[in-house]
């Protein structure tokens, strides 16, 4: 059983952890004992904190006075929450229809090469999570991808180096 | 009341009810898997649907509520052909190894196929879950689960435990702790609820019968088997026996048939519970009243859900409770002590076995609190479901064994001792005792009628005034105790809450970690309705009733065993093999890392 406390990790200037955290309690008290406020709470626990490892999870648990069964099956429940470090950036490829027909899953395939990392996964420098979407509303620009808030069109494999080169 | 109509039959039922209920209020018969009486929160496995006139889809009856005018058919075309194909995508997604699941002939959803005439399973796919879990007392093989979620409500609503919910979405929904993490690594208490309500072979008690064959087969060994009261009102019911039907000569006989050497009576060792927590309790009035620092509201020590509850989430108050082992314990170290010294056995020859209502036993006799000289105090906990199956296998049935009777020298027991079954008792009992040590007169019995409290419906209390007592208890004199029983972790949270704000008004606590008790333990036959439980309740107030002494001061063999072995009420030889200590947990197992 993991009993790491909080601890301060400081490094160049950033928020340390426990600052993190208390910037998170701050927030649970505001929500507590508000009906459906969990998933509030872990929106803004992730946005601070970056993703949500287990020991954050017990903390709000605790804080929240609720079950973390209940926390960890809400985080389990949405995608958009990760129980894994996120990457600085997130890339989109989809998926839908249009884009899987003109080559979008040679585009994962190949991403999945070069980042050495599986959908879902984040690159080992934390640069990158790799995503799959279902459908960007972006089909005449098949196939598309996105980076962070980027879209980029009509992708070919061989240009993905070029594009990652940016970031 | 709301008037409807249900199937043509023109019914009247409370506002707020929904038709599943109505109908059932009306003696028609709605299949469903995933209801729970009382408390359904989930309308999951969809099979109660019915037709609503007016209404273009079909309604699940478990969440619908009644409404003035509604015409509802429970037994059509339509509905008949959408259960069954319902019940098919259930199957699709569920291993059909009936033939060697345990739950074979007692799973709801084995029996729900029959009940509506399913003869294929046309669908086939992938299958979900697959997670299997072994803790010392539960296991769970989730690739048998069916989604109903009747055990995350026992575990959040009924217990207000929460260790159980749905994790993941989608095809990969499991119900499980968080993050999956082991049953044993969380603070599940192990009551079992989750197994009791549990409708197919996913949840199950963690099988110890191979290890309590083994014990028997071996020659040198001498197995010494005990059984809970709670058990003798319920083991009927896995032979057919109306619920209720008490059965404890038979099931002597039985356990005899089975290969068992001696069969002795857990009541016993509940008596010794009773005069051994009755002197703890009045020694630490005795220094409260004296002005010195004592944890009071005691409380007992009984239960081991609730013992393993407190050290999860009320560690810094595992002070106030008593410090008795629960009675099997006390019993497994006097058989491995007293016992063998009469019988000039070497404990390390002996097998103590357990035959309990409960679950959490099967954790407790795991804590190495639980032995003396290095010998575990009781070597294998058995649910009453598994000795059911023992006795099945080896061919020894209920209805056609004989009559015996419990073996010397733990063969006594008082009317109060049964009560340990049930939520309540050991208050009871221990009181009795209690106000007759102090002034020497009996309790009337008639007194001790607790009533619920409005805060909490899992918790009941009484008051109760020591007028005149004997010379030894001048201390008491005058003195009004309040007392309360909780059955079930929701209540027994409610009085922990208390003590945590320092506003508990109580002396002394009773908590069972099952609502009702061990009737309703999470070892026990099931399903467990609320009428069979009454039906459970009514068996052992009628034990109680006829024993030949209702008082555990008045059980000779008690006092017996106090003169020739233990001396005396919280001796040292008492404290040594009767009393035991416990482990600061926290919710997360914080305290439990160095």
């Amino acid at each position: 059983m993991n009993c790491e406390t909080t601890k301060s990790q400081c490094c160049c200037g950033e928020e340390t952890d426990q600052q993190k955290y208390d910037k998170i309690a701050e927030i649970i008290d505001q929500y507590k004992n508000r009906e459906g406020s969990l998933i509030q709470v872990l929106h803004v626990a992730q946005t601070v904190y970056g993703y949500l490892p287990m020991e954050l999870l017990k903390f709000i648990a605790k804080r929240m006075d609720i079950p973390l069964s209940e926390v960890s099956g809400v985080s389990t429940f949405y995608p958009v929450f990760s129980m894994q470090p996120r990457g600085k950036h997130t890339i989109k490829v989809c998926m839908g229809t249009a884009c899987y027909v003109r080559g979008g899953k040679k585009l994962v395939d190949r991403l999945e090469n070069l980042l050495g990392i599986q959908v879902g996964e984040t690159s080992e420098d934390r640069k990158y999570n790799l995503e799959v979407v279902r459908c960007l509303g972006a089909c005449g620009l098949a196939p598309a991808m996105m980076i962070d808030e980027t879209i980029y069109k009509q992708v070919k494999p061989d240009k993905l180096n070029s594009i990652l080169a940016k970031y | 009341m709301i008037n409807l109509s249900i199937n043509n039959k023109l019914v009247s039922v409370p506002e707020g009810s929904t038709i599943l209920e109505a109908a059932k209020h009306n003696k028609i018969d709605i299949p469903n898997l995933c209801n729970l009486d009382g408390v359904h929160k989930f309308g999951s496995c969809r099979l109660c649907v019915v037709e609503v006139e007016g209404d273009k889809n079909l309604q699940a009856s478990c969440m619908v509520q009644v409404r003035d005018g509604m015409v509802v058919h429970t037994n059509t075309d339509k509905v008949r052909k959408v259960r069954k194909n319902l019940f098919e995508l259930m199957l699709s997604n569920h291993p059909q190894d009936c033939l060697k699941c345990q739950r074979s002939l007692s799973c709801e959803l084995q029996n729900m196929g029959k009940r509506l005439g399913v003869t294929e399973a046309r669908y086939t796919g992938q299958t979900s879950g697959g997670i299997v879990d072994i803790s010392p007392a539960i296991s769970r093989d989730m690739v048998k689960c069916i989604l109903c979620r009747r055990c995350i409500t026992a575990c959040n609503d009924i217990q207000k435990v929460g260790i159980l919910n749905a994790q993941n979405s989608g095809f990969k929904t499991v119900v499980g702790t968080a993050l999956d993490l082991p049953i044993n690594t969380v603070n599940c208490t192990f009551c079992g609820q989750c197994v009791a309500v549990c409708p197919v072979g996913a949840l199950k008690e963690t099988d110890a019968i191979q290890n309590v064959w083994g014990a028997i087969s071996d020659k040198c060994k001498r197995v010494v088997v005990q059984v809970d009261p709670a058990v003798r009102a319920a083991i009927g019911e896995e032979f057919g026996y109306e619920p209720g039907t008490q059965v404890t000569a038979q099931l002597i006989a039985a356990l005899r048939e089975v290969g068992f050497d001696v069969v002795f009576d857990t009541n016993f060792a509940a008596d010794l519970t009773v005069i051994e927590a009755s002197s703890e309790f009045l020694t630490r009035m005795k220094y409260s009243l004296g002005g010195m620092e004592t944890p009071l509201p005691m409380m007992s020590s009984c239960s081991p859900a609730w013992i393993k509850y407190v050290e999860h989430t009320y560690p810094e108050k595992l002070g106030h409770l008593s410090t008795c082992k629960s009675p099997h314990t006390m019993l497994g170290a006097l058989a491995k002590s007293y016992y063998a010294e009469i019988l000039k056995v070497e404990p390390k020859n002996m097998a103590v076995v357990s035959i309990m209502p409960c679950t959490a036993k099967k954790f407790e006799i795991s804590r190495p609190e639980m032995t003396n000289n290095g010998l575990a105090n009781v070597d294998a906990v058995l649910t009453t479901r598994e000795i059911a199956r023992m006795m099945q296998e080896a061919g020894v049935d209920l209805r056609k064994v004989g009559k015996s009777q419990f073996d010397q020298p733990f063969e006594l027991s008082s009317g109060a001792a049964e009560l340990f079954g049930l939520s309540g008792g050991v208050m009871e009992a221990t009181l009795r005792t209690v106000h007759e040590m102090v002034t020497g007169r009996e309790l009337a019995i008639d007194k001790l009628h607790a009533a619920p409290l409005e805060e909490c419906d899992q918790v009941k209390d009484v008051e109760l005034r020591f007028d005149d007592p004997l010379e030894a208890y001048q201390y008491m004199a005058g003195i009004t105790i309040k007392v309360a029983v909780a059955s079930g972790l929701r209540g027994a949270g409610f009085l922990m809450d208390q003590i945590t704000k320092q506003e508990s008004p109580y002396s002394f606590i009773e908590v069972m970690g099952c609502p009702g008790g061990c009737i309703s333990g999470g070892g026990q036959p099931r399903p467990a309705t609320s009428e069979t439980l009454q039906k459970r309740l009514q068996a052992i107030y009628l034990e109680d009733e006829v024993k030949p002494f209702r008082k555990a001061h008045q059980n000779e063999g008690v006092t017996k065993l106090y003169k020739e072995f233990l001396k005396e009420p919280n001796g040292r030889r008492a404290q040594d093999l009767l009393h035991t200590q416990y482990t600061k947990r926290g919710k997360f197992n914080e305290y439990l890392c160095d």
